[in-house]
């Protein structure tokens, strides 16, 4: 019984909670530069309008065009439901589903860039290159990170591997996890194409890696984007708040509330970053990239020694 | 039974070419004989892999031969089960291929030719994998190099195309010439040519690390490990293209049968045997796919994807030695059944995307990425094969190539874990390395995805491409459905990598059991389907969305320009430059910028090469300078047969008096 609530709890945070995240952010910079900003719901607003829209298509598209959403969204959704959450299994948990949340994600993002690639359009081409391009370095960044992780924890599941035994290697291997703690977070901003990799706000396609990917995409199937994005998000920020605070109290409303007042403090964390960071160079991304990986490797290197 | 079954079959292939070279060189009936017979050769072969794993006992056929020291002694076991199927699927699929992308109306010159080979081809594999003694396994062996080397140059008119063959005839010999040197080894170690497990007592350390040399230079050179992969780019670019996924699919998989052959009779082998395997495959595997994103010509592309994938299995294998080495039963299992399936996948997905490329090269005529674009809509069946082709490639689920790399990804993590026992801490490191390979393939193959099939025609060709007949998308459609197959349902597949590991590792015993429990391949299958049926249901309700919407169309949305033309697109040498640039250090590309010096420059070009160092830089070079310097030893080259008749005859005479 206890397993049904949670499951149905995990199931309805992970799909509902998404679009706040994004809400927050653009409040927590609209806070900085002194703007009232959008409504923290406005997210879910964009999202029932595009569902309302009609859709325009361009007649260099195939149907892959049309999967990219479709695969993007599915693959995201599934990977939400393979993350733990608050001190518990998430509803997909098995030995080895964090290889299989990776290569959800991947091919996720091959439909994307695919699709991109699909109108024909040079800027659609460019971005699907650059999207590309980084998560050749930012999937090595991530396993080196988990190998911390299963060093420590000798497990190769998700829910040992970020369950509550975390909190006692803090103490013991607190350096480490640091360590893998900063590098995720360059993942995450990668991932989630947010500033220092990628202004989402800018108004130049040249200069856009996700944004300028889907410019083709309209109604329906830009909103299936959208809500994938925040999905996305929303695992990179849940795999940060499990690292981070990886508390299990045995009350379980307690460690739910955590969790979520976690997530909020990771989306404001964006938004600080965002708001007070420039953008670097393109052509700098990679060398970011790399120090993401040395970071974990060395995270690695002080557990094997 | 299996045995008989098995070499039935590979007579019935080795023979199979033979009724059309009595046939006109324009008459269709021959190819259909030998198509026929292929197929007949290659099904009974196929039932009997099938009888041994149902029955599961195998009867091994042992007869004397007049050749000193050989016997002709062939046995199945799981090892032998397991190369077997790719052997006689690919080349099943490969024939029915062959009568519509070479039809002997087009290529009254070397059709026949090419027949005939193409079945002694598929019989040299299919017996060096079942032959117990080593000189049957160099019979075997031999025909296979020889038959591939006739294939390769099908148009040997061309003088690229000899050229490449002349490095693959060079590159092979070297290869007999190293087993020649290994088979000597384990004779004078077990005291007869038959390939049974050497007596670790008696096995000296010298002559071990010997035997572990010649093992990987002399098959490493077959599966294009890197840097013995030299032969391999330029011989499947041109050789015709399901001749190339023969070649890709299986014939060095052959190299990978020898590896595991060979180290499965040595009993106790050192630790760093396993850590250069892991070592290798993971240079191969990470500057496979390097090279493969510099290249511009379609099925060079797919060949450097084959050092790729060869650099993944060996990684298995590196990981299963380790295990051997240290008593570790899980990273034998999951290490050697992980490389073992890979073997499987990467011969049906390579062999699917080779196809595939040979379709759109049959319509198309040109193997440059960059001149096509847009046949998904031309020859959507093709796209449809080669997009599936290129996510079982990536690793990516719910296809297979995502089963095995999840094995081994599990073994590679498992050496982490902390149980007192002996470890190895480096093989964990290939973990990423891995998802390092996965990445780079996933951008890979979006960029050749996209530049081909996507977008608007380059090319006039490529704009009035049609799609192939069903005799070619026919067998496409087959490894289509093996690549679902195995990623949708892997626990079938589970008894046969079982079988197979027993077979390397008896001290194990049955290792199905184990296998379940520690991958849980149930897990994936129930998710693999959850991931189709989620895809389909999602497709659906955005289709009901879209009809129940307003749905317009237009141009591409051109950021304001208004006159886009197909060379606009990114082509795939853009896609790739950022990668390019990343892996300079070792692609160093060679690349012509114009330089722009005036306010309007005129008409220009860019131009941007990948060559191959090793082979550019390394041996040719060594090559020409030893051909200079050994000028003086062509007064031995007289270019006479009687001549060289005597050199063998005085050799023997010397051989006989220094006995």
């Amino acid at each position: 019984m206890a397993m049904v609530i949670h499951n149905t709890i995990h199931v309805l945070l992970a799909l509902a909670l998404p679009p706040l995240l994004l809400g927050v952010i653009n409040r927590t910079k609209a806070l900085f530069a002194g703007r009232v900003g959008p409504p923290l719901l406005q997210p879910y607003y964009d999202l029932i309008r595009l569902v309302q829209k009609g859709s325009v298509f361009s007649t260099t598209t195939t149907w892959v065009f049309r999967a990219g959403p479709v695969v993007g969204l599915v693959t995201a959704a599934l990977a939400v439901l393979m993350i733990p959450l608050a001190n518990s299994k998430a509803p997909i948990s098995f030995t080895g589903d964090l290889i299989l949340l990776v290569y959800l994600l991947g091919l996720g993002r091959f439909f994307t860039a695919s699709a991109a690639l699909d109108t024909g359009s040079p800027f659609e081409g460019m971005g699907a290159a650059r999207e590309v391009t980084f998560a050749c370095l930012a999937e090595p960044a991530f396993f080196l990170g988990l190998l911390v992780l299963v060093k420590l924890t000798g497990s190769l599941q998700l829910a040992t591997m970020l369950g509550g035994t975390m909190a006692s290697h803090w103490y013991s291997a607190g350096a480490s996890l640091a360590l893998v703690l900063l590098s995720w977070s360059i993942v995450l901003l990668v991932e989630n194409c947010r500033i220092p990799f990628d202004d989402p706000n800018t108004h130049l396609e040249l200069t856009m890696i996700h944004e300028v990917m889907v410019l083709d995409h309209s109604g329906p199937a830009f909103g299936m984007i959208l809500y994938g994005a925040a999905l996305k998000l929303f695992i990179f920020c849940a795999l940060i708040v499990r690292l981070a605070v990886p508390l299990s109290t045995g009350w379980a409303i307690v460690d739910w509330s955590v969790f979520v007042v976690g997530m909020l403090a990771v989306a404001v964390g964006i938004g600080i970053v965002e708001s007070t960071m420039a953008r670097v160079r393109m052509t700098h991304i990679p060398w970011l990239l790399v120090t993401a990986c040395v970071l974990s490797a060395v995270g690695i290197l002080l557990l094997v020694r | 039974m299996s045995e008989q079954l098995v070499l039935l079959g590979i007579v019935i292939a080795a023979t199979s070419g033979i009724p059309g070279l009595f046939l006109s060189r324009f008459s269709t009936t021959g190819q259909y004989v030998t198509t026929v017979l292929a197929v007949i050769g290659s099904g009974v072969g196929l039932s009997g892999v099938g009888v041994f794993w149902v029955t599961g006992d195998s009867q091994p056929i042992v007869r004397s031969w007049a050749i000193p020291g050989a016997e002709f002694d062939v046995a199945m076991d799981g090892l032998s089960a397991l190369f077997l199927v790719p052997i006689f699927l690919v080349s099943l699929l490969g024939s029915i291929y062959g009568l519509g992308y070479w039809k002997q109306t087009e290529h009254p010159q070397n059709g026949r030719k090419l027949r005939l080979f193409y079945g002694l081809l598929s019989a040299g594999m299919a017996l060096l994998v079942i032959a117990r003694n080593s000189i049957l396994f160099m019979v075997g062996w031999e025909i296979m190099a020889l038959s591939a080397f006739f294939l390769v140059t099908t148009e040997d008119h061309d003088r690229q195309v000899r050229e490449a063959g002349w490095i693959y005839l060079v590159s092979t010999k070297v290869a007999t010439l190293s087993l020649f040197a290994l088979f000597a080894l384990l004779r004078t170690a077990s005291g007869s040519y038959s390939l049974t497990p050497l007596n670790g007592d008696t096995l000296t350390h010298g002559m071990a690390t010997a035997i572990f040399v010649f093992t990987v230079v002399g098959f490493g050179l077959k599966a294009g490990v890197m840097p013995f992969h030299v032969w391999l780019p330029s011989s499947h670019a041109i050789a015709p293209s399901h001749v190339s996924a023969l070649m890709s699919g299986v014939i060095i998989k052959m190299g990978i049968y020898g590896i595991v052959r060979i180290t499965s009779l040595v009993p106790h082998p050192p630790v760093e045997w396993g850590g250069i395997l892991l070592g290798l495959g993971a240079v191969s595997g990470v500057l496979g796919v390097a090279f493969a994103i510099g290249q511009h010509d379609l099925k060079r592309l797919l060949a450097y994807h084959s050092i790729e994938n060869i650099g993944i299995i060996v990684m298995g294998i590196g990981l299963a030695l380790i295990g051997r080495s240290l008593g570790r039963a899980e990273w034998i299992i999951l290490g050697l059944s992980g490389g073992l399936l890979h073997v499987w996948n990467h011969a049906f997905f390579k062999a699917l995307l080779f196809l595939s490329a040979g379709s759109v090269i049959h319509a198309v005529r040109t193997r440059e990425i960059d001149q096509l674009g847009g046949l998904a809509k031309r020859m959507p069946q093709t796209a449809l094969c080669f997009v599936v082709g290129a996510v079982a490639i990536c690793g990516l689920p719910p296809l297979n190539g995502f089963i095995s790399e999840f094995l081994i990804y599990l073994g590679l993590f498992g050496t982490l874990k902390a149980d007192g026992g002996p470890s190895f801490a480096g093989a964990a490191l290939a973990a990423p390395v891995l998802a390092l390979i996965g990445a780079l393939a996933l951008a890979c193959f979006v960029k050749v995805f996209g530049a081909v099939f996507l977008g608007s025609a380059r090319s006039e060709h490529a704009r009035h491409a049609q799609e192939s007949g069903l005799s070619m998308i026919g067998p496409m459609g087959v490894l289509v459905a093996c690549c679902f197959g195995i990623g949708l349902a892997p626990t079938w597949f589970a008894p046969v990598l079982a079988k197979a590991v027993s077979a390397w590792a008896p001290e194990l015993g049955d290792v199905g059991p184990r296998l379940t429990t520690l991958a849980p391949l149930d897990w994936i299958s129930v998710m693999a389907l959850v991931l189709v049926a989620a895809l389909a249901l999602t497709s659906l309700l955005l289709w009901v969305r879209l009809r129940g919407s307003v749905v317009e169309t237009g141009p591409t949305w051109g950021c304001g320009y208004v006159a886009p033309t197909p060379r606009m697109q990114y082509t795939s040498s853009s896609f790739a430059e950022m990668l390019v640039g990343l892996f300079g250090w070792a692609l160093r590309p060679r690349t012509r910028r114009p330089e722009i010096m005036v306010l309007f420059p005129q008409r220009t070009d860019f131009h941007s090469e990948i060559r191959d160092p090793v082979l550019d830089e390394a041996v040719l070079p060594t090559f020409r300078y030893a051909a200079e310097k050994f000028s003086w030893f062509r007064i031995f080259q007289q270019g006479n047969l009687q001549v060289y008749l005597l050199y063998i005859f005085v050799a023997l005479i010397a051989l006989l008096l220094w006995r």
